[in-house]
């Protein structure tokens, strides 16, 4: 190459070098690795930017595929710490050896029913019999007894339901279940509750995107949907009665006071189901959502950015909550999640 | 792979140089080749070995009754594939049904009897379409074809056929019928673009002697240059059943995702690659995941009997084949 060639070449480098030296400068310091719930993830990713905006030095990657891949990322020890729609169980607590997992109640969500009928002028109000019989397939048509019982003023179609579900494993399935597991003995022994289950009939949907555009096109159909997507799509969707009688729409403040009605006896780990929950305005198909925390983190800085980033999120990190559409988190709650951050070591 | 190395090289050879061995380029050639052909079947072996590895857990407690089951329920920890296999081989089954006529009829007419012109311009189309990914075939389906099928295509089967048990029950849109059919579209492309190849590549006087003893222009091509193709034309047909049998994303988006077992065409229900997609990362029990893990040893034997088979009536053909010619 020709000396005056290289130079320039040399020349022309320089500054992209200097350039990659000052970002390699600024690179974060603590780069911590979690993974799980798609659920709550929107708001996750908002809350690790705005951190990482606070706390240049500190960077948290969130990977959402899916509350259980989060679960076994975080028993394998593959990632610094999980998030879930549910609650670990007893037999996949025991069989962490290396620390114990703690749970932080992050948000608060409602799963809601949703349903394509021409021509109604005000919501459905469901029942958790109704609930359950339509989906058990006791209740075949909308104009059943038991329907238009509730909805007196309603002229309810004589046509079949046709009943939609999620496909895929998910969270909005547990909460679903898990409500319908409380209110029904028939749906606790034929079905039961879990991210995926043995549904008695309907048809089958990938995602709430999936199932709002399986009930949009199909003509007297029901699905069910996360709140916060049916907010934001705009549909139409029912009022369900709670445990102390009356019908409630869901939103923020009926999801909310479901929380704070199961959070007065929840038990000190924080595993909790809140749907059909108490109080007299609280949505009965609510839930938390968690961060999986390990109790013993050995790396001392990455324990700072994590002990960090749970008080922020539960200070100021909760007042960006309703801009996504989540419920905010009750005081008690946040009150007793402060106390356990101490536990981490 | 040293005692490989050995056996490809002439005794003499090996006394020589290794430089002289680089020199002359064939050897290494040949070696590298062969690396790269055995790593084919290093993967192949290798994606056995884990399905049947992380499936034991599934396959020692259902053993053989997994086949032939008729349950999947994540929470009782009961797990059967028969609905999923049956949903796989309707759908592709379906989808070939539609598919090969269409594509080797379209094939046969660009590669024959088109002008030039049209041919290339068709082709172009025809490869086109074979590199759209198919989540958006999926969107399609779900959003033109699973309603036409609903208001229009399911309601007209059931008046006009409605008495044969394929065309009964409520008209969804979604089901067997809707993955049938998007996967007939995904795969069209494959066979026509492969048959047209395979049709081309008859010698120019293969027609000629055909026509030279007085066919016509359709009994040529009929007689003389789609059997001479025939092996393309079953490859392309195979391919595209093996895109069909793996196919996962178009077909979850419009076939209802209910694990049953229905004659009607009409009706949901599922298919193996579905069902991985859908539960595997929610799947939160170790049955479950041992359990979906061994629906994906099934699709890969189903695939490889099925692939069997075309072997075996390629090898069947050509014999019928040249004992005619």
């Amino acid at each position: 190459m020709h000396p005056r060639y290289s130079r320039r070449l040399v020349a022309s480098l320089f500054p992209t070098t200097v350039f990659a030296l000052v970002c390699a400068g600024a690179m974060p310091a603590e780069t911590i690795n979690a993974a799980g719930a798609t659920f709550p993830a929107p708001i996750y990713q908002r809350w690790f930017e705005e951190f990482h905006r606070l706390h240049p030095e500190a960077k948290i990657n969130y990977q959402s595929m899916g509350s259980g891949a989060g679960i076994r990322q975080l028993m394998e020890g593959t990632m610094d710490f999980g998030a879930s729609d549910m609650p670990m169980t007893d037999q996949q607590l025991s069989r962490i050896k290396k620390f114990k997992v703690l749970h932080f109640p992050t948000v608060a969500g409602g799963v809601v029913p949703s349903y394509n009928i021409q021509q109604l002028n005000a919501p459905i109000r469901f029942t958790s019999e109704t609930l359950a019989g339509i989906y058990l397939g006791t209740i075949l048509k909308w104009n059943d007894a038991l329907l238009q019982k509730d909805n007196p003023g309603l002229r309810l179609p004589d046509a079949e339901i046709t009943v939609v579900h999620r496909s895929d494993g998910s969270g909005t399935t547990f909460v679903w279940t898990d409500y319908l597991s409380k209110v029904s003995m028939e749906w606790k022994s034929k079905v039961g509750a879990g991210t995926s289950v043995n549904w008695p009939r309907g048809l089958g949907a990938k995602g709430n995107e999936g199932v709002s555009g399986l009930v949009k096109q199909t003509p007297n159909s029901i699905g069910y949907v996360d709140l916060i997507y049916a907010v934001h799509n705009g549909m139409p969707y029912g009022l369900v009665r709670n445990a102390g009688g009356t019908f409630v729409k869901a939103d923020f403040e009926s999801v909310t006071e479901a929380a704070a009605g199961a959070a007065t006896d929840m038990p000190d780990d924080f595993r909790v189901s809140i749907t059909n929950a108490p109080g007299k305005n609280a949505y009965p198909i609510s839930t938390f959502t968690w961060l999986l925390i390990p109790n013993r983190i050995d790396d001392a800085s990455k324990r700072a950015v994590i002990k960090e980033f749970l008080e922020w999120m539960l200070g100021p990190g909760q007042q960006q909550v309703a801009a996504l559409s989540y419920a905010p988190l009750p005081e008690l709650v946040i009150a007793r999640g402060r106390k356990q951050i101490a536990a981490i070591q | 792979m040293a005692q490989n190395a050995a056996l490809l090289t002439p005794p003499q050879s090996r006394a020589r140089s290794f430089g002289r061995l680089l020199r002359q380029g064939d050897q290494v050639a040949h070696l590298l080749t062969l690396i790269f052909a055995a790593s084919v079947f290093m993967v192949t072996v290798l994606v056995a070995y884990e399905l049947w590895i992380h499936s034991a857990e599934s396959r020692a407690r259902f053993g053989l009754g997994f086949l032939f089951s008729r349950v999947w329920d994540p929470i009782a920890e009961h797990f059967g594939a028969l609905p999923f296999i049956y949903g796989t081989l309707l759908t592709s089954l379906l989808a070939l049904l539609i598919a090969v006529p269409l594509g080797v009829g379209a094939a046969i007419f660009l590669s024959e009897l088109a002008p030039a012109r049209l041919s290339n311009i068709c082709t172009f189309l025809v490869e086109l379409l074979a590199a759209v990914p198919s989540v958006i075939y999926g969107l399609l389906a779900i959003f033109t074809l699973v309603p036409l099928l609903r208001q229009y295509g399911e309601p007209f089967l059931k008046k006009s056929f409605g008495f044969l048990p394929i065309f009964q029950g409520p008209a969804y849109g979604v089901g067997y019928l809707a993955a049938g059919l998007i996967l007939a579209v995904m795969i069209f492309p494959f066979i026509i673009s492969i048959s047209r190849e395979a049709l081309l590549a008859v010698p120019r006087e293969q027609r000629e002697a055909a026509l030279a003893l007085g066919a016509t222009k359709w009994e040529s091509t009929w007689h003389v240059v789609v059997p001479h193709a025939r092996l393309g034309i079953i490859g392309s047909i195979f391919l595209g059943l093996a895109r069909a049998l793996g196919e996962t994303m178009a077909v979850t988006m419009v076939i209802g995702n209910d694990p049953a077992i229905r004659a009607s065409l009409l009706a949901p229900g599922y298919t193996i690659a579905a069902v991985i997609a859908n539960e595997f990362s929610e799947a939160t029990s170790d049955m479950h995941l041992s359990a979906l893990v061994e629906l994906g040893l099934v699709l890969f034997f189903l695939t490889m009997i099925l692939n069997g088979l075309a072997q075996l009536m390629i090898v069947a053909t050509t014999r019928k084949g040249s004992g005619a010619r």
